[in-house]
């Protein structure tokens, strides 16, 4: 790696002042993207900006009013082996179960697989299924992104220069919730979903009253498909209302070809993959009642 | 401006003070600047797990840790998993399992094995390889890693 400085800022305020007075620095949590990128020679700086030692990157609480905060540095192993996120969003557990092996889990956190900002990121579908919201500050102030709208390109997150992710705010989820996020990958661990899919529901007396859909690896970015999960809205639980819904998914889908995957096979993925995280999210729904 | 950094750290049990790049991995500190070279490099990247450590008992690919984070943290390395003179029974099972070839892989399988079984002493094959997962052999086609393993577990419960 070319030569960089280090530092590793105490409190969020001096690391806003740092990443203010140093526009290319680029920030460390668990570096298993960065360091990559800047090894290959695909990332340069003059300075890395370790943002493990804030308070705020590293807090993981719920409380039944304010939902899910989960800071930006958090890694995937501590999300998973978390009490209130195995109890209150078993999907986000397993979700970080699947990034990577064990060894990078210690060290990538859901902030980073967000901000990297990969179409084919696995968290991102389901945080925008379960409805997330960014904290984003620099020294000027702060501001929410919702996370559907977080990502912008391949690798580009829409946050300015200055800015930095501090954490994820995921609503409490209500009665009747559950949600599942699905992937079809050629390995079972650490490999690159050809596509996937995140939903989250809530249902009422046998009928969706709310449902979300979002997809991996078959467009620029993390796609919400709004008119897919509203197709849900009212109808009864059953095979039509779901495969409908599905098919409204892979009608959203722009993958490419690459050697991952062909189009067809990724559209047909969509479709197949949405319908088995829908009835993967009624279940949990159903038997959390 | 370009000055190396003092870390202080504890490495196998005992407190340990390098002086380091920003921009070295820590897997270049043992290897290069501490001359640990039990901890092996293979892909460079996080994806081969050859250079499994762990960091504060987690275990994680030291090539994608900078020397400088690990200041004031513990680290363990295949140099510490021997008791003395004596083999670690999850070292007497892969020797006796054949559970190694060319062996570039075997420090970090064995780490990242510890780590599984001082967690959970009984685990299922099936969570054997899904915990081995980011360890990578291109010698053993893997079953007879997965048996020293078995053998390993049952051995420290013993």
């Amino acid at each position: 790696m070319k030569w960089f400085d280090y530092q590793a800022p105490t409190t969020l305020a001096n690391t806003l002042a740092l990443f203010d007075s140093h526009p290319g620095a680029y920030l460390l949590a668990g570096g298993t993207d960065l360091l990559v990128q800047l090894r290959a020679g695909r990332k340069q700086t003059d300075l890395v900006l370790d943002i493990k030692h804030v308070a705020e990157l590293n807090e993981i609480s719920f409380d039944v009013a304010d939902g899910l905060t989960l800071g930006a540095a958090v890694s995937c192993a501590q999300t998973y082996e978390n009490a209130a996120v195995k109890t209150h969003h078993p999907s986000l557990a397993e979700v970080a179960s699947i990034i990577g092996g064990i060894q990078i889990q210690g060290r990538a956190s859901i902030g980073g697989n967000l901000c990297n900002a990969a179409p084919s990121a696995d968290a991102i579908p389901l945080l925008i299924a379960l409805s997330a919201k960014c904290r984003v500050a620099s020294s000027k102030g702060e501001r929410q992104i919702a996370v559907e709208d977080f990502c912008i390109a391949p690798g580009k997150n829409a946050m300015l220069p200055g800015e930095i992710l501090v954490s994820l705010h995921l609503p409490a989820p209500k009665k009747g919730s559950g949600a599942s996020y699905l992937r079809f990958t050629p390995r079972n661990e650490m490999d690159i979903a050809v596509a996937g899919v995140g939903a989250s529901i809530v249902l009422e007396g046998g009928v969706f009253k709310h449902a979300r859909i979002a997809l991996a690896s078959v467009a620029p970015r993390p796609l919400f498909v709004p008119v897919a999960g509203d197709s849900l809205i009212g109808k009864p639980v059953n095979v039509e209302s779901i495969e409908a819904a599905a098919e409204l998914a892979k009608g959203a889908a722009t993958p490419i070809t690459d050697m991952r995957g062909t189009v067809e096979y990724r559209r047909h993925l969509c479709a197949v993959l949405t319908k088995r995280a829908l009835e993967a999210a009624v279940k949990q729904a159903q038997e959390a009642k | 401006m370009r000055s190396k950094t003092h870390v202080h750290t504890k490495i196998n049990g005992e407190e340990r003070d390098f002086l380091c790049e920003p921009r070295q991995s820590l897997l270049e500190v043992l290897r290069d600047t501490l001359n640990m070279t039990g901890t092996k490099e293979g892909c460079n990247d996080g994806n081969c797990g050859s250079c499994t450590v762990t960091l504060d008992g987690r275990i994680v690919t030291s090539c994608l840790v900078l020397g400088v984070e690990a200041e004031g943290r513990e680290i363990t390395t295949i140099e510490g998993i021997a008791r003395g003179n004596d083999l670690h029974p999850i070292q007497k099972a892969f020797l006796e399992n054949a559970a190694l070839q060319c062996g570039i892989c075997t420090p970090g399988f064995i780490v990242a094995t510890k780590a599984l079984l001082d967690k959970e002493p009984d685990p299922s094959e099936e969570r054997i390889r899904f915990f081995l997962a980011n360890n990578l052999c291109r010698c053993t086609g893997y079953d007879k890693i997965i048996q020293a393993v078995q053998q390993a577990a049952k051995e420290m419960q013993a």
